[in-house]
């Protein structure tokens, strides 16, 4: 078997083009019931659901021939504690979801927030979910669980309108109770639940409380389980200890696409208490501790057949060497004519942009706890794609899908670095050979050779501009690195943009916006550059071909809190901006870069990013992911790179893969911009995309060295 | 070979160049503890031997017997957080959270020895620790928190 099952090209999207399959439930509403006991419960279903509520008492009627209906998303229960329980196939690695889709559900529900639970990301109990990637938990989730808490606030509404033989709008629902304002009646959710089996289908388009009268959303609360984080007492997936467990450990070949010429295993299978798996190119140990699986696997004799690499001197020549050569319509946007338009222009900046391989470096690395008990396979991993996980371990095992079932418990996050399941099918091989849980954890090293990386890439602009500095002719090609992004926001009349695929040479796959990073910062990159062509302002270059008003709005905040224009008053200072807008959100960012000359250091003093993603649902939250995106952001920006050689990654620890450390953190002022008007949108990802481009644009206004490549300053700057 | 452990006595079977790190989570099942690298180069596995911060995963285990260590989970009492903990609470200051022992333990050293530490003597001090997820700004607020409650209790 090989863990390993990868298509040779690059999806300019990964996950874009895998529609939801149609999936069976294993949770029949009967067993819903059975695990969190009576009360009510609503599905949220499609069009066709029932709208009514069917009532039943308990144990007098059967719901063994329900199935519960397809493309169910979300569901919600109301115990007859009172304790709400909301359902989602999506996993919290950091992004702060947990509380936010919690205070949705109290919102809408009318509970205090403490009364409500989220259970995650189990494909067992929870509805399918394609993943938690692409900043969709938030568009998504928010009007599901409102629409589901509505619903259910509803139900209860109507128990007690039966109860006290009254129509149900002259009924209040608020702090859990349901009042009746004339009589005083009260009755509390848990009381309305007790001995209740009630369940509502829900269609999709009953009406949710509009964030102007949000009362629990909106606000900044602090994480629901802070607590068990701050005392070390949550468990990750790496520290799950199960009864009889045993570690187990890879043996990696010595390079990429190396194949196994030679094997023996005699000394390591002498040793007691280890369990060998050598199964194809698939090579592993378990043993009872991780010293002595190690061990083992030192022991364990090896040749390997290596094949020549390509290694990351010639990486963009590559790239650019062995892209398709047919154009593909599907990767391909077009209007106007571009060469009419770049023939008739004023003034033309033709550029090429390189974009580095960079790795995600969650600080938890990859694990699986794995364990097999009657033919059934449970697994425990960081993931952000639950179901894609079991489907691959059903595969790979040839087993039924109902036989599998993973769980994501809070995850040491991921940064779309958490897609495949490798860990997992490690784990659950060792663990089907040992007959006992195996736990696999990724060493570092393996973290930054064995998982995948944003692709690298290489970007062809040409552009063309009016006397007056009005951009007319645009055309942008990606080679390798993706499509996200890639259109541009400015108004031009004439534009191609296209992405061009080329064969994998580096395990590639998504990271935190994808291809949007690479593609905003050339285009960024480009306009800044455009800008001093047409001896314009950069930001007054921007507006003037920018006719979107939520992109001006971002613009015009992060230049006002930061004083755009500015005069250097020392030397070696520069400024920058940049803007752009991915997943239905928009950030713009302003920098202060200080260069030391002698030295070529280069420091980023001050970042003033503006973000709005319509409604804020929670802004300590959204907060803390804008300031996030733009340290990691910064990483990328200025220094981040894996080097390879030869089919071996040559800076594969955090000694020689630099991440931000404490001292390059500038002064950084967010500025959120709540638009009550507009749904809530994701914010996980599209608040980095602007940081590389206006560090970039900083950096040249500091030494009037353009930089088109990133990392920009690896190794410092000269000038 | 016996080691301290938040204020209790354990036996050790692990062999004695085993790393503190995979002793305290495998053999004893604190797992508060964290492995980001097991080079000593990111902060997650920060226990304090004697008082002082240390990587775990760099100190064989036979190093730190007859010295008390104190991990995460030795930081509350009686249910009470410890006002390093209270403080990162407090300040929000973690996203997925799995650097949050390790930032915790060293800030736990350096206010043990600078009460009043200066931003520049924060960072300084925590280089070593990395947080992925970008929470730089709040942890530096966290520690400034905690100084200032433990000023004003008097320790």
């Amino acid at each position: 078997m090989s863990a390993f099952k990868e298509s040779l090209i690059t999806e300019p999207e990964r996950y874009e083009f895998s529609a939801a399959p149609i999936h069976q439930f294993e949770l029949a509403r009967r067993n819903f019931f059975k695990i969190l006991g009576a009360g009510i419960a609503v599905f949220v279903a499609a069009k066709e659901a029932l709208a009514s509520p069917q009532e039943t008492a308990p144990g007098s009627r059967s719901f063994h021939n329900e199935e519960l209906p397809k493309e169910i998303t979300s569901w919600l229960h109301v115990g007859e504690d009172g304790t709400v329980t909301g359902f989602t196939g999506k996993a919290e690695m950091g992004q702060n979801i947990r509380t936010s889709i919690s205070q949705s559900i109290a919102d809408e529900l009318r509970v205090p927030l403490g009364s409500v639970r989220l259970v995650m990301a189990d494909t067992m109990l929870t509805p399918f979910d394609a993943g938690t990637f692409g900043s969709r938990t938030t568009p998504t989730m928010t009007p599901q669980f409102r629409r589901v808490a509505e619903a259910a606030r509803n139900l209860l509404i109507g128990v007690a309108a039966k109860e006290w033989n009254l129509a149900p709008e002259k009924l209040v629902a608020a702090d859990a109770r349901v009042t009746d304002p004339i009589s005083k009646r009260s009755l509390s959710y848990a009381e309305l639940a007790r001995g209740k089996v009630l369940t509502r289908d829900l269609p999709a388009d009953d009406p949710i409380t509009s964030a102007t009268e949000w009362k629990i959303a909106g606000k900044p609360l602090p994480k629901v389980d802070g607590r068990a984080f701050v005392t070390g007492a949550h468990k990750y997936a790496s520290d799950l200890r199960l009864e009889g467990m045993l570690y187990g450990k890879m043996l990696r070949p010595p390079s990429f696409g190396a194949t196994l010429t030679a094997y023996d295993d005699s000394a390591a299978k002498a040793m007691s208490g280890v369990v060998i798996v050598h199964d194809g190119d698939f090579v592993g140990v378990a043993a009872p501790s991780a010293h002595e699986a190690q061990k083992a696997l030192d022991a364990i004799h090896t040749q390997w057949k290596e094949t020549p690499q390509v290694s990351d001197k010639e990486i963009f020549t590559f790239l650019k060497k062995n892209a398709e050569p047919i154009s593909n319509d599907r990767f391909r946007r077009q209007k106007g004519s571009v060469e009419e338009a770049l023939a008739a222009a004023t003034y033309r900046l033709d550029a090429t942009y390189n974009v580095a391989y960079i790795a995600h470096a969650p600080l938890e690395p990859r694990a699986a706890v794995a364990q097999w008990a009657d033919g059934k396979l449970t697994v425990w991993t960081g993931t952000q794609r639950p179901f894609a996980n079991r489907d691959e371990l059903a595969s790979v095992f040839h087993i039924p899908e109902s036989t599998v079932r993973v769980i994501v418990p809070d995850t040491g996050s991921a940064y779309g670095g958490k897609h495949t399941s490798d860990a997992a099918i490690e784990a659950a091989r060792l663990a089907r050979a040992a007959g006992k849980p195996v736990k696999v954890v990724w060493t570092r090293e393996e973290e930054f050779t064995w998982a995948y990386f944003r692709p690298a890439g290489v970007i062809e602009v040409r552009s063309g501009l009016t006397a007056e500095g009005k951009l007319t002719a645009w055309d942008f090609h990606n080679y390798h690195s993706g499509m996200s992004g890639i259109e541009t926001p400015y108004d031009v009349a004439n534009q191609r943009t296209e992405y061009h695929q080329v064969p994998l040479v580096l395990r590639s796959g998504s990271y935190r916006g994808l291809a949007a990073t690479a593609n905003h910062f050339a285009r960024e990159t480009h306009i800044d550059a455009l800008a001093r062509v047409a001896k314009m302002d950069a930001l007054e270059f921007r507006l003037k071909n920018l006719s979107d008003t939520r992109m001006r709005a971002v613009l015009e905040a992060a230049a006002k809190s930061f004083g755009w224009p500015r005069r250097k008053t020392q030397k070696g200072q520069g400024f920058g901006i940049a803007c752009g807008a991915e997943k239905g959100s928009y950030v713009a960012s302003c920098v202060e870069v200080a260069v030391d000359r002698a030295s070529g250091a280069a420091r980023v003093v001050r970042v003033v990013e503006a973000f709005e993603c319509g409604a804020i649902v929670n802004p300590d939250g959204l907060r803390n992911q804008v300031v996030g995106a733009i340290i990691q952001g910064l990483g990328g920006a200025l220094f981040e790179a894996i080097q390879f050689e030869n089919g071996r990654i040559k800076n594969a620890h955090f000694s020689t893969y630099r991440v931000p450390r404490f001292r390059d953190v500038p002064e950084i002022d967010a500025i959120l911009l709540d638009r009550k008007d507009i749904p809530p949108a994701g914010a996980g990802e599209t608040p980095i995309v602007a940081i590389a481009p206006a560090i970039g644009s900083a950096l040249f206004g500091a030494t009037g060295v353009r930089l088109n490549n990133l990392p920009l300053v690896p190794n410092g700057l000269r000038a | 070979m016996e080691i301290e452990v938040n204020g209790k006595q354990y036996a050790v079977r692990y062999p004695p160049d085993t790393p503190l790190l995979y002793v305290l989570r495998d053999e004893l099942g604190l797992t508060g503890t964290k492995y980001g690298c097991g080079e000593g180069q990111c902060g997650a596995c920060t226990v304090l031997i004697r008082g002082a911060p240390r990587r775990s995963c760099q100190i064989p285990v036979n190093a730190a017997t007859g010295k008390p260590i104190t991990t995460i989970e030795g930081l509350e009492r009686e249910g009470k957080l410890h006002p390093v903990q209270k403080a990162f609470l407090d300040a929000g200051a973690f996203q997925c959270a799995f650097c949050t022992p390790g930032m915790t333990m060293s800030s736990v050293g350096l206010l043990q020895t600078k009460a009043n530490p200066s931003d520049a003597e924060i960072v300084q001090f925590l280089q070593g620790n990395i947080c992925r997820c970008g929470t730089h700004p709040r942890i530096i607020e966290a520690v400034r928190l905690a100084a200032k409650t433990m000023q004003e209790r008097g320790r």
